[in-house]
């Protein structure tokens, strides 16, 4: 019997179709932001990754069980620090400036445009929902939240076409954000008392209380490494 | 005996390997990377081939007497 967590995907699966009925359902995607970055900084490190991302298990599913990955090896620049910390400046930039569209609907300088943009250019029009209810600003953030949400699913399911189904995960925005939260705050932990890592003697008896997280390899396992590269 | 060794420094600490592991032998060390319990591992090589970033090897190791 599966736990409840496992079907999360559905939640996804509904979140994307909803979209297309009445984009104000988009603000609900404000979950799949906050909750992640709550659970890194109450300490829970990449929990959501793990057990409750919605997106993934999507992935996972079209991916692994309908085998609609080719389960090819990525890139290995896409898992580099610095194309992942760039996608993560990038998307936030971009974020930003819908941040900053929805503030110039809001003081009236801009009007509403209801269009779902693809991949940050493609422009779709996306009128045949009626959002007189509710204020122009309130509709536009819909619109550009969706966008973004919709953009990265497909680029999820290129990279899952193209190799392993939870390709996403290497470069997601949120997952770089986490992780990057769960490393400050384990530094942080290891600056103020050294506890950090306690919990786990294997980490211990391999750094100490000067572990360097920017070098986050064990001894054994930098061993490892250079048997491979030899 | 072989056993599963993670890139650590590369890894995006996703989870797909531990929840792949049929042994439970992975877990995700403080939301920063994997990290393998060698004296669970039998080396089946489950992770390594569902690992998404392709951080993870299978490599042979002496056994410690």
């Amino acid at each position: 019997m599966n736990k409840w967590n496992e079907y999360l995907w559905i939640f996804s699966a509904i979140y994307l179709a909803l979209g297309f009925f009445n984009i104000l359902f988009a603000w609900i995607g404000l979950i799949c932001f906050f909750t992640p970055l709550l659970l890194s900084i109450t300490g829970k490190g990449k929990i959501y990754c793990n057990r409750y991302c919605g997106r993934g298990q999507l992935f996972e599913l079209l991916g692994g069980r309908l085998k609609l990955s080719s389960s090819r090896t990525i890139p290995a620049f896409i898992r580099s620090k610095w194309f992942r910390y760039g996608f993560l400046a990038f998307f936030m930039t971009m974020f930003g400036i819908m941040i900053f569209s929805t503030y110039l609907v809001y003081n009236g300088t801009n009007d509403l445009k209801e269009v779902v943009t693809l991949l940050w250019t493609i422009r779709l029009p996306w009128n045949w929902t009626n959002t007189s209810s509710v204020s122009p600003w309130i509709a536009q953030f819909a619109f550009g939240f969706y966008s973004i949400m919709l953009t990265s699913t497909i680029l999820g399911l290129i990279t899952m076409i193209l190799f392993k189904p939870r390709s996403w995960c290497v470069y997601c925005p949120m997952g770089t954000m986490t992780q990057g939260i769960s490393m400050l705050k384990y530094k942080w932990k290891e600056k103020q008392d050294g506890t950090a890592g306690k919990r786990n003697s294997r980490f211990t008896e391999g750094y100490g209380q000067s572990a360097q997280i920017d070098d986050f390899v064990l001894p054994d396992r930098k061993a490892n490494e250079c048997q491979r590269n030899t | 005996m072989k056993k599963a060794t993670v890139n650590q420094r590369e890894c995006v600490a996703c989870g797909v390997c531990v929840k792949i592991c049929p042994r439970r032998a992975i877990s995700i060390f403080h939301g920063i990377c994997a990290d393998v319990d060698e004296d669970l591992c039998i080396g089946c090589s489950k992770c390594q081939k569902a690992c998404p970033a392709s951080v993870i090897q299978v490599v042979q190791k002496e056994v410690a007497s």
